[in-house]
């Protein structure tokens, strides 16, 4: 083990699995020379040179699209959008030929890629340039969704995407990159997709979250237990595939849970776990689903009112105090 | 060049020009202040170097015309017209701003002044600005609407797909390209199979030219010039501005991808001390004129950041209005 930052950790795995696989190769906007816009690409220059490590132009749903090229053709491309904003200009690429090129041409070819992109909101970067994404990506069968909350995941996460013979969207928190924690440095360290992680174990609420909301939910968890309060946390670490299964074992230990996502409320990915509770283990909840979203808003960019529009730590902590005085 | 400015241009304006590069300078290094203080915060694109284009091209537009732009979009909205005290309001956050506080420093916006807008995703705005020609056009509002870019965004899917669609609609658009040379740390020519982006208009059959974006009188006349042949044949034009960003590319970029050799180069071109030399050389101004300039210019920028350290901040409830008429 050793310590590092979530940048480290993601960056650590791109570097391992480039010394493994020589089809591995990272391309996208200044990630090579200028070694990516959050830094994450530090050194893999120098170390693999140009052919496998490569600036392109501005142009989002060609680097998606040229990745899925690539990796018809047997290439392992790991392809870097510079925030996840900016995929929705690569839309296309995305839902109409990265997810859905085995399917249609009847499982006769394979797109093992990784598209990474940081994302989420709270610098005060205005509407274009905060939002969470993650529910569009899980609404379109045909790719795997990651989003790690620690640094031992980013790292085990993005190898086994890498590994993965699936189109893979590696979604990244930028509020996390300085985050630290124990990462294994065992070169074959991966963690599995559809597994989610249980942070902390409760008895009376289950929290439900994902990549900054796992750990906003780790941290009303640790405030809560000093008001009595026990909560059990679970972190999904994917999201396509879900691992229900964790989620309906706590909830039917628990009783009551609240589902905490970055998105917006309106169709996220909140709503559709909600739905899933409720058909898994509707006779064991003490008290209805609750949620904790992103305001319905486009994000503002005044720093005094964006913070209303993202779930916040007093937020979740009083949302689990309500949980419990629900009148059931 | 021949003709000397007296022969090109009014005192008055030229007086103008000058003292609106100064203001914007002087703003730019006010924000840049601002920000190290922790009173503007998120990304902070500054114009500094670049000045000469915002004002040459503004200057060379009607007031009826439209204007819009990227990210680094302080210095349009404030050539334009916008009162620098909301847009130092605006990137402070707070009620007062241009936008109310929920643009910030990429989002400036200022209709009654035809600014049309600053956008954050790289090439959002040429499709924008081909339906606002189109719009304008269909009203007959005699209008051009001038569309300003970096050299990075050429490489965009919009920006193929709008120069083809201005041309084939014969759309009143000027596109006005700002190359100052690098996309964050990607110098043009490593982005552009095309280095010399004035060329790359040919496939739209859209006329280009090059010119000398350090030099406020050659932008004016190209825009002028250029301008009017678009309103006049209501067809699109091009033109490549060259220019150079003296800072980072935000202020988080310590730019440690060009030499400081480069910037020196660039830096005996900036477009501020080369009119001042040429208005002294031509006796359209005395240096004690100039410094006057410059001190009105400083306290214009004081004043709009006291006004926006006293605004208020925008309230709660504001988070949700304006998202739905
Ligand atoms: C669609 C999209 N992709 C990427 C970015 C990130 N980004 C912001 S500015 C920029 C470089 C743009 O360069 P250029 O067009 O030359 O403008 P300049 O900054 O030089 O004024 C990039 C890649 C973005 N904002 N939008
Ligand atoms: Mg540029």
């Amino acid at each position: 083990m050793a310590e590092m930052t979530y940048r480290d950790a993601i960056n650590l795995a791109l570097k391992e699995e480039m010394r493994r696989d020589k089809t591995v190769v990272v391309y996208g906007e200044d990630v090579a020379l200028y070694e990516g816009a959050f830094k994450v690409t530090r050194g893999l220059l120098s170390e693999f040179g140009e052919l496998r490590v490569r600036d392109c132009p501005i142009s989002e749903n060609t680097i998606v699209g040229v990745a899925v090229g690539a990796a018809m053709a047997g290439i392992r491309p790991v392809a870097e959008l510079m925030t996840v904003n900016f995929a929705l200009l690569a839309m296309d690429q995305i839902v109409n030929h990265m997810a859905k090129v085995r399917y249609m041409f009847g499982g006769q070819t394979k797109v093992p890629m990784v598209v990474r992109m940081p994302g989420g909101g709270g610098s005060q970067l205005g509407a274009q340039h905060s939002q969470s994404l993650e529910s569009y990506f899980m609404h379109c069968p045909g790719m795997l969704v990651a989003y790690p909350a620690t640094p031992a995941d980013a790292k085990g996460l993005l190898k086994t995407s890498i590994r993965e013979d699936n189109p893979v969207i590696f979604l990244e928190h930028e509020l996390l990159y300085n985050s630290k924690g124990e990462v294994p440095e065992d070169p074959e360290y991966l963690v599995p997709f559809g597994k989610a992680s249980v942070m902390r174990e409760g008895e009376q609420v289950t929290l439900v979250g994902y990549g900054r909301m796992a750990i906003l939910a780790l941290q009303a968890a640790q405030q809560l237990e000093k008001d009595g309060i026990s909560c059990e946390v679970i972190d999904l670490r994917t999201l396509v595939p879900l691992d229900m299964e964790m989620v309906l074992a706590s909830v039917r230990k628990t009783g009551r849970v609240a589902v905490i996502e970055e998105c917006w409320k309106s169709a996220g990915l909140g709503g559709d776990i909600a739905s899933r509770i409720y058909e898994g283990c509707f006779d064991t909840l003490l008290a209805p689903v609750h949620r904790i979203s992103g305001l319905d808003v486009p994000m503002p960019y005044s720093r005094k009112i964006e913070k209303l529009c993202i779930p916040q730590l007093e937020g979740i902590v009083q949302g689990v105090h309500d949980l419990l005085n629900e009148p059931y | 060049m021949a003709e000397t400015l007296r022969e090109l241009l009014s005192e008055e304006e030229l007086l103008g020009f000058f003292e609106q590069m100064v203001l914007c300078r002087e703003f730019e290094e006010s924000c840049a202040e601002q920000y190290s203080k922790g009173h503007i915060t998120g990304f902070l694109h500054l114009y500094t170097g670049q000045e000469a284009v915002a004002v040459g091209c503004t200057a060379g537009l009607q007031e009826k015309d439209y204007i819009l732009s990227a990210y680094r979009d302080h210095a349009q909205a404030i050539v334009r017209g916008a009162d620098p005290k909301k847009v130092m309001a605006e990137l402070f956050g707070k009620a007062t701003g241009l936008c109310k506080g929920k643009g910030g420093s990429m989002h400036l916006f200022a209709p009654e002044l035809n600014f049309m807008g600053g956008y954050a995703i790289v090439g959002g705005q040429f499709p924008i600005a081909t339906g606002l020609a189109w719009g304008s056009q269909l009203l007959e509002e005699d209008r051009v609407t001038a569309c300003l870019f970096g050299d990075g965004s050429m490489n965009q899917g919009t920006f193929h797909e709008s120069l083809n669609w201005a041309r084939l609609w014969d759309l009143p658009v000027l596109f006005i390209c700002e190359n100052n040379f690098y996309g964050i740390g990607t110098e043009v020519h490593r982005a552009s199979a095309q280095a010399a982006l004035h060329r790359r208009t040919c496939g739209y059959d859209i006329p280009s030219e090059k010119v000398d974006g350090m030099d406020v009188i050659a932008m004016y006349q190209a825009t002028k010039r250029a301008a009017e042949w678009v309103r006049e044949r209501q067809r699109p034009y091009f033109i490549e501005a060259v220019t150079y960003r003296f800072r980072g590319h935000s202020m988080s970029d310590p730019a440690k991808y060009r030499s400081p050799s480069e910037t020196d180069v660039w830096k005996t071109r900036d477009p501020i001390p080369n009119l001042s030399r040429r208005l002294l050389e031509e006796g359209i101004a005395t240096k004690e004129q100039l410094e006057e300039i410059t001190k009105r210019c400083l306290a214009r920028v004081e004043e709009s950041v006291r006004f926006a350290e006293e605004s208020p901040w925008p309230e709660d409830a504001a988070v949700w209005e304006d998202i739905y008429v």
